[in-house]
């Protein structure tokens, strides 16, 4: 059965491209543009990772990281942290609240696909 | 009735007995730490100037010179205007140890016995009469409650006035000299005395409402009686031809308020906190001008009552309550008087014994060969002996002057004379304070002259008239030499005695004073102290002192000094505090330096006077002589480094202020730092969102050439509108940058805003036509014209007109541009039919990379800095750039622009 990946972002033009990225690698994909609509996801679509961004309207990726890792259903999935802010204390921060890895935009989408494909397998 | 004597005199004895009292009291509490000297009991007690002539003589001097009497409490509250003068002889008589004005003098010109002694004796002779005065104010004061008559015949072993100055001699004596060092101050004695100001101004309020509510209808009633009667009118006026003499009442007074020996001692000497003087500035003077309210009322009443037959004027006080038989009354202001006499009998004994013993005496003593064998023991004891027999000496001297004097002259005739000896201190009082040139041969050579002119021309005078020598000299000169008339001198007639001899004695002493000093050199010692008096206030009292002193001493020798004149417990009560200052555990390993031989020299002084204890130090350490010109190197050393210190003192405060702007530009800069640190993630996330998307459907792209030809299409339409996103992004960063760090070129000229507003909607058209808007304009057609660039302004327009096109709805979207012309400004207007905004985002918006609504769908077109530009560009031409916005009912952008004057006159 294929990974579920539920990608996270506000910006129309990645979520476009992260949508056919993942799709042709074959996972199952779901969408959401904001906080809200993210943690609304994580319960009915059930993915198994969340590309998630940082800076969104209503509640930020930090937010929504901290929501999912405080209910016990989320504790096996795995979260990656998407960015436009390169900051090193942007990056401690998301992995202090939970998440597993961390992405710098603009990224490369073959590290991305790998990295993902990775987290995965050694889940 | 009278009251009966023996009631009088157990009531003067049991109010004496009340007044030691009080001293007692204060004197314990001085020892025990906890002095009632307060700035209210130190004001009062400056009230000793008032004195029995006050009690009594004023209202004598009424009755003959009118309002005149009033100069004399006039003058001490000019001088004490000057509160400055006070305040520095307060603070260099604590910084020296002085113990008395003949001390203060001297030790300014270099601590010259001569001069101390000179001044002594002119206190001396100048004051005996004055307190001979209260003698008889006394002795006439207990003849009228005795009802006795005055006899002068009586022996004087059967005189009352002996015994009352015996009673003062004790009093004096057990009040005055408890301890010997006299800058330690008598507390008990100046709260004796501020007690017995209190009890004469209330004795003597007392009877003047008596009189003025009691014999008469109050003030209006006497002075009206005394109007209707030719004799007093005449008092009443103002006689201009007295004017001089007013003059020279006012520097009389003014100068004794200040040199008188018991007011240098209440109000130099015995002043414990400096802050005291400032209370005293104000009180005093209220203290006279309370004490002399019903001097007119007296004195006019006294002279209806009686009907000019009643005698003496200088005893309207007592009789006229006995006259209506208000004994208690009068027992009263007897009372009052008494205590006048006595608090002005106490301290002035006191200040002039002091100045006998370390002026006179003590000078005398140090050369004897008698002092020499008692050299190595305790002289505590025998200067305080000194000082008491002083005292009694001092009071005999007065009771024999009243004895001799009796009946010659009217009471205030003598306070005067007083007066003008005293006032013969000035120029080198006051020319010592702040005249650095003034000399020793300068301060003894005006001493002598205004002295001798003094007693010329008011002192043998008044001998003559009081019949002792002959008045050939008085009245045809000496030898019959008409020019030198005693007082006529060269022919200056037309004064009244004594302000022709304060003219005379005032002249000769300044001249002589200012005239010897500029041309005759100063000795090493007179220019450091001349140094020292004049800087008192501005060096704040610290003298160099010990700089000027070189040469060898030893600690053993000075200590027994000390022990020899201030008892052996004083002594080292002193040392020890002295070593405590100087950080040493005990006072027996203090090093014989400069500062100690100063200190010795210093504590000597309290008790012995400073030129005597300047004589006494010189006896028992080897000094080198310091030559003048040694001295002055010092001195304008020292002067120097004042300079230098104060130099460094105005730069470190210089460099503290600027710390201080260094600290808070610093704390700018940081936050300006943080500022750039956010302004930098932010755009550098701004940048990086296009570029991912280009980054990522680029790599795609490459990745898979045989995608759909659908998907390709999207992807590089997506890959160029992100492109352009960038482009834009970029260029208004950089115009952002440019505007706000005004390096932005601005091409000025006159814009027509109308026509301005028409070409900026023109070149949106296709965005309109695009979305189906409705656009309306409201506009002249030719508008007001500014001065500005024209390209910035259509800038601001086709962003205001883009952003209304992104919010309104997809069908029916309208918007409006109005242009109107308001108070001196044009108002343009962009509203729209969109959602609106809320009112937290109308200024939210104006923040750089804050967009309003939901953008996500177009996001690309948005680059969050369209309106921060904007507002920059408005602002720039002196304008403003807002929103106003009703939830539904779309938003309205408005921005003002200011129009020449002439523009605003053309609409």
């Amino acid at each position: 059965m294929a990974h579920k990946i539920l990608i996270v972002d506000d910006e129309p033009n990645i979520v476009v491209s992260l949508e056919f990225l993942m799709k042709k690698e074959g996972f199952d994909v779901a969408v959401a543009v904001d906080g809200e609509e993210a943690l609304a996801k994580v319960a009915t679509f059930r993915p198994d990772l969340v590309l998630l961004d940082v800076m969104m309207p209503k509640k930020s990726g930090f937010e929504v990281c901290e929501a999912v890792r405080a209910n016990p259903d989320n504790a096996r999935l795995l979260v990656v942290m998407l960015t436009a802010k390169g900051r090193d204390t942007e990056v401690a921060k998301g992995l202090a609240l939970g998440a597993d890895a961390y992405v710098t935009k603009p990224f490369s989408t073959k590290e991305l696909v790998a990295k993902v494909k990775a987290m995965l397998a050694g889940a | 009735m009278m009251p009966s004597g023996w009631l009088v005199t157990a009531v003067a004895i049991a109010y004496l007995g009340l007044l030691f009292a009080v001293a007692r009291f204060g004197d314990a509490r001085a020892d025990a730490g906890r002095s009632i000297i307060s700035a209210n009991v130190y004001s009062l007690s400056l009230a000793v100037y008032c004195t029995s002539w006050t009690f009594y003589g004023s209202v004598g001097r009424a009755t003959s010179g009118g309002l005149s009497f009033l100069t004399i409490y006039l003058g001490p509250t000019l001088v004490l205007l000057f509160g400055t003068v006070i305040a520095k002889m307060i603070r260099i008589s604590k910084a020296h140890r002085i113990t008395s004005i003949a001390d203060f003098i001297a030790s300014r010109y270099g601590k010259s016995q001569f001069l101390a002694g000179l001044v002594t004796v002119i206190a001396v002779i100048g004051v005996i009469p004055y307190i001979a005065l209260q003698l008889k104010a006394v002795s006439a004061s207990f003849d009228i409650v005795f009802a006795n008559p005055v006899d002068m015949s009586e022996p004087w072993w059967a005189d009352s006035t002996l015994a009352i100055a015996a009673v003062m001699a004790v009093f004096t004596i057990l009040f005055g000299t408890r301890h010997l060092d006299a800058a330690e101050r008598h507390e008990g004695m100046v709260a004796a005395v501020a007690f017995e100001s209190v009890v004469k101004l209330v004795a003597f309020l007392a009877v003047g409402l008596f009189v003025t509510y009691g014999l008469f209808d109050g003030f209006g009633d006497v002075f009206g009686r005394a109007a209707a009667s030719p004799e007093l009118a005449k008092l009443l006026t103002l006689d201009p031809a007295r004017s001089g003499n007013w003059l020279a009442l006012l520097i009389l007074s003014g100068l004794a308020i200040l040199l008188l020996p018991r007011q240098f001692q209440i109000a130099v000497v015995e002043n414990v906190d400096e802050s005291h003087l400032r209370r005293a500035v104000w009180l005093f003077p209220l203290y006279l001008l309370l004490i002399n309210i019903f001097v007119f009322p007296l004195a006019l009443g006294g002279m209806l009552h009686f009907g000019g037959t009643g005698g003496d004027a200088d005893t309207f006080v007592l009789t006229l309550p006995l006259s209506e038989g208000a004994s208690g009354l009068a027992l009263f202001a007897f009372i009052g008087g008494l205590s006048a006499a006595t608090g002005m009998v106490i301290v002035e004994t006191i200040a002039l014994s002091t100045m006998v013993c370390n002026d006179l005496v003590m000078p005398w003593l140090l050369r004897s060969a008698w002092f020499d064998s008692r050299a190595r023991r305790d002289l505590s004891g025998i200067l305080l002996g000194i000082r008491r027999f002083a005292i009694a000496l001092i009071l005999l001297l007065g009771y024999a002057y009243f004895r001799a004097a009796g009946e010659a002259y009217a009471l205030v005739a003598i306070g005067l004379i007083s007066f003008a000896a005293v006032s013969q201190f000035a120029p080198a009082m006051l020319g010592g304070l702040y005249w650095k040139q003034g000399n020793q041969a300068g301060a003894v050579a005006g001493l002598l002259g205004g002295f001798a002119v003094w007693l010329y021309t008011l002192l043998l005078p008044s001998f003559a008239k009081s019949g002792w020598i002959g008045r050939g000299f008085l009245d045809l000169g000496p030898a019959g030499m008409a020019m030198l008339k005693p007082q006529a001198l060269f022919g200056l007639g037309g004064m009244d005695e004594i302000s022709h001899c304060l003219f005379w004695s005032l002249l000769v002493n300044s001249a002589l004073y200012v005239g010897v000093s500029l041309t005759t050199r100063p000795g090493a010692t007179e220019v450091a102290q001349a140094e020292r008096f004049v800087d008192a206030l501005s060096r704040g009292g610290a003298a160099p002192r010990a700089s000027l002193w070189r040469g060898s001493a030893s600690s053993g020798e000075l200590v027994a000094l000390l022990e020899r004149f201030l008892g052996p417990a004083r002594a080292r009560k002193q040392l020890r505090a002295y070593a405590r200052r100087r950080d040493l555990d005990d006072w027996k390993s203090l090093p014989a330096d400069a500062d100690f031989v100063s200190f010795a020299e210093t504590q000597l002084a309290g008790a012995i006077g400073s030129a005597s204890a300047r004589v006494m130090v010189a006896s028992v350490v080897q000094e080198e002589e310091l030559g003048l010109d040694e001295v002055l190197d010092i001195l304008d050393e020292a002067s120097q480094v004042r300079a230098y210190s104060r130099e460094l003192e105005a730069k470190s405060k210089a460099l503290e202020a600027a710390t201080a702007e260094l600290r808070a530009a610093n704390n700018r800069l940081r936050e300006l730092d943080r500022m750039k640190d956010d302004f930098i993630s932010t755009v550098t996330h701004e940048l990086r969102t296009p570029l991912t998307s280009i980054r990522a459907l680029s790599e795609l792209l490459l990745d898979d050439p045989r995608m759909d030809l659908s998907d390709r299409r999207r992807f590089f339409g997506i890959i160029v509108a992100e492109a352009e996103r960038l482009t834009r992004l970029i260029n208004q960063i950089l115009d952002m940058a440019k505007l706000e760090s005004g390096r932005a070129e601005w091409v000025t000229g006159e814009v027509d805003l109308a026509t301005m507003i028409r070409e900026s909607v023109d070149s949106v058209d296709q965005l309109f036509r695009g979305k189906g808007v409705a656009v309306e304009l409201h506009l002249p057609e030719t508008g007001p014209v500014i001065q500005a660039d024209r390209d910035r302004l259509v800038q601001v327009m086709i962003n205001l007109l883009s952003n209304a096109v992104k919010f309104v709805p997809d069908s029916g979207g309208r918007v409006a541009v109005t242009l109107a012309v308001d108070a001196g400004q044009a108002r343009i207007e962009v509203a729209d039919n969109g959602v609106g905004l809320n009112p937290d985002e109308l200024d939210v918006v104006f923040e750089k990379f804050r967009q309003g609504g939901n953008t996500l769908t177009d996001k690309p077109q948005g680059t969050g800095l369209g309106l921060p530009i904007s507002r920059q560009i408005v602002e720039y031409f002196g304008g403003r750039l807002w929103a106003e916005s009703e939830p539904g009912q779309g938003a309205r952008f408005i921005f003002t622009l200011p129009l020449p004057r002439e523009a605003e006159h053309e609409n």
